[in-house]
């Protein structure tokens, strides 16, 4: 009897923890989804108003524009990092494979950079009017051509709703970039070597080889990293957080829908309401993630 | 037999408790927990037997810290601070302790304190107002007043007046300084509508809400000129579009790019301790303009309804609150200016202000803070400012019309507060 216990003993540090910070917590914000409480008067003041916070969520402008922010940034920030991490991992794998190791690192520094660091860097290198890309500009504005495209007045990148968003855009793709690179490289280093050997000695040249070996066998890496970015772009909540200070922006052009959430909780005090946007967020990523193995998962085979 | 030995075991057990040193936990954030901190000598003579810990966390994070205690009644201190700014969200809940009630029977202080900031206190909404419930007890206030840099308005050949006199003759200034010297007015058009929502609340009222709880944004005069305003502020190029405490908003101070600010008196300590040390001398503090009278955030002390040691907390806030020379001392170390009024007497109020030029700067602040008006506060006050805030950019950025965003911001305040 006791000796048949035993496992369940070893194992229980595991499903007690997990149940406390993974199961609980979904449980219990599903719970609040039909609830309405504001949680300074305690937990006795939950009152089931039904389906009213889920109605309320999706009668919610700001609901709406979180969303199509939060979309916006997931594509202009996501989209990039793979276009650029596929044809710079073939280059380090293929070309650089002397300095591989250093270049990785390089490019993967930023990733596990505080965010905060991150932050005030870029605060600063885009601040009106003693940031350096400002700066930057002004000495490009006296060239020739190019004082035709650049505006004279200094860009107040992050104080102007159609700048923000590239942005904010910009710093996540310069973040995540390394860490799709990494997967990427790792990916083509199990690529076969005869494969491309057979390739040259059928005298195919480095862009087909690129675009009929490496590319095809990279797929299952595709779907996982690009899942990965859909899922991390639809929560996307630190850079746009800070960037912004917290509130979003002018016009709440940099605020997210995890954004809204957290701030729907702890700054308007509404939990109920924070629960719905979460659950509708969390469907949203559902489909979003189920349309992108949909659209690039594998057609024929099962994993 | 072996009954009565038990029990007076028992009993042993329970005053070899009582006998162990009580402990007290006091919640604040900067630099209120080094106020406290600072306190709790003289206090503890009066009480050996107490052990006191002061938990301190950063401004934001103490708030949530709060609300999460208050939301689940663990954790929670004996002595809260809290900022004004979440008092109706903490009081209107009705997790504080009812100070008014008996044994506390705080309505006896009121005379004592600074009169808006002690009807702060007070629970103006809800079911607990009409009992006149006392939420917490005011520690330090923040009267708004105006800095502006002395050098610039000379250079611009103004006087304070030419600031001060009227709303409009500040932004005719403002168009001067800009011409003459190149610096804004201000560092943001926000922070002009922001005041201007706070002047002349009708008594009673919230900033965004009426008495009833209605809100008044799309109706009070005070948004239609405060957006106004705003806007030709923006119009005329007069503020710099800088967000406050950011990083570009201390540069600008340092550079002198920005001619005047509004913000609670503490701001001083702020610019000649970190924002913008070598600007000593430059600034001077003057009346808001338009003979506005407001007040930026300001510290209170609760006691959360399910605390475990209410009469040492009491005793605690009473000293904290009502001792003068600890009162005075916060003033003089943290520039947290006093909301007792008695502390506002003294050699203290007479000194010249080196920051400011000399000026005996908080003699004016003592007075801003006399003519202060209580205004109520609202459990959707955050979202309503959000919303307003919001609707201000598109006036701002994108030519909305005033009505309109006014219209717009009503029908959404509303449809959060039907909540």
């Amino acid at each position: 009897m006791f000796k048949a216990s035993v496992p369940y003993l070893f194992l229980s540090p595991f499903f007690l923890l997990f149940g406390i910070f993974g199961i609980f917590p979904i449980v219990f914000s599903f719970v609040l989804m039909f609830q309405q409480w504001d949680p300074v008067q305690g937990f006795g003041a939950m009152q089931f108003v039904g389906f009213e916070n889920i109605l309320f969520t999706l009668e919610d402008p700001w609901v709406w524009k979180s969303l199509a922010n939060t979309f916006w940034l997931a594509v202009a920030s996501g989209l990039p990092q793979h276009l650029v991490a596929v044809p710079l991992a073939y280059l380090i794998n293929e070309k650089l494979q002397g300095s591989r190791n250093a270049l990785m690192g390089a490019y993967f520094l930023p990733y596990i950079t505080s965010t905060v660091a991150i932050a005030m860097m870029f605060t600063t290198l885009f601040s009106t009017d003693y940031g350096l890309v400002n700066a930057l500009l002004e000495t490009l504005q006296q060239w020739p051509i190019l004082s035709w495209l650049i505006p004279k007045q200094h860009i107040d990148w992050l104080g102007t709703p159609e700048t923000v968003k590239p942005v904010i855009a910009l710093v996540v793709f310069w973040r995540y970039l390394g860490f799709n690179l990494i997967l990427y490289v790792a990916a083509m280093q199990s690529i076969p070597r005869e494969l491309y050997e057979a390739a040259r000695m059928d005298g195919a040249r480095e862009w087909r080889i690129f675009w009929s070996i490496t590319l095809p066998q990279l797929k299952p890496m595709m779907v996982f990293s690009l899942t990965l970015s859909v899922i991390g772009g639809l929560q996307l909540f630190e850079e746009p957080f800070i960037l912004t200070g917290g509130k979003g922006g002018v016009e709440q052009a940099g605020m997210t829908t995890a954004m809204y959430m957290y701030r729907t909780a702890f700054e308007f005090n509404d939990f109920g309401l924070a629960s719905a946007m979460s659950w509708l967020l969390f469907l949203m990523i559902a489909v979003m993630t189920w349309l992108t193995n949909r659209a690039l998962g594998p057609q024929q085979e099962s994993i | 037999m072996l009954r009565l030995i038990i029990l007076n075991l028992l009993l042993a057990c329970s005053f070899a408790v009582h006998a162990e040193k009580k402990i007290l936990t006091v919640a604040a954030y900067p630099a209120v927990d080094a106020i406290v901190k600072a306190a709790l000598p003289a206090w503890q003579q009066k009480h050996p037997d107490v052990e006191i810990r002061v938990v301190g966390r950063e401004y934001a994070d103490h708030h949530t810290a709060m609300t999460t205690a208050l939301a689940t009644s663990s954790n929670l201190p004996d002595v809260m601070a809290v900022e004004y700014g979440y008092l109706g969200r903490f009081a209107m809940g009705g997790g504080l302790e009812d100070l008014a009630k008996p044994p506390y029977l705080a309505s006896q202080y009121r005379e004592q304190f600074v009169a808006f900031a002690f009807a702060q206190g007070g629970t103006t909404v809800g079911p607990q107002a009409a009992a006149g419930a006392q939420s917490a007890i005011p520690t330090d206030i923040g009267p708004g007043t105006l800095f502006y840099r002395k050098d610039i308005l000379d250079k611009a050949g103004l006087q304070e007046s030419d600031l001060t006199g009227s709303w409009d003759a500040y932004i005719a200034s403002g168009k001067k300084i800009k011409s003459a010297t190149g610096a804004y007015l201000l560092a943001h058009a926000r922070d002009l509508k922001d005041i201007l929502i706070r002047a002349n609340v009708p008594a009673g009222e919230g900033v965004y809400f009426d008495a009833q709880g209605k809100t008044v944004v799309a109706s009070s005069p005070r948004f239609k000129i405060a957006f106004e305003q705003a806007k030709a502020v923006r119009s005329a190029g007069l503020d710099a579009k800088i967000g406050a405490w950011s990083n570009e908003w201390g540069e600008a101070f340092k550079r002198g790019h920005v001619a005047s600010q509004m913000m609670g008196a503490w701001l001083g300590g702020h610019l000649s301790n970190w924002l913008a040390p070598q600007t000593k001398g430059l600034w001077r503090s003057a009346p808001l303009p338009g003979g506005v009278n407001a007040a930026w955030g300001g510290t209170f002390y609760a006691i959360p309804a399910r605390a475990s040691n209410k009469d040492l907390a009491w005793d605690l806030i009473r000293h904290l609150t009502l001792n003068k020379d600890q009162q005075l001392a916060a003033f003089q170390q943290h520039d947290a200016f006093p909301a007792l009024k008695v502390a506002q007497t003294g050699p203290f109020f007479e000194q010249p202000i080196d920051f400011l030029g000399g000026q005996k700067a908080r003699l004016l602040w003592r007075e801003t803070s006399m003519a202060i008006r209580p205004t109520a506060v609202f459990k959707h006050d955050p979202i309503a400012e959000e919303i307003v805030n919001a609707e201000l950019d598109l006036v701002l950025t994108r030519d909305k019309p005033i009505a309109d965003a006014l219209k717009d911001a009503g029908a959404m305040i509303e449809r959060r507060a039907r909540r």
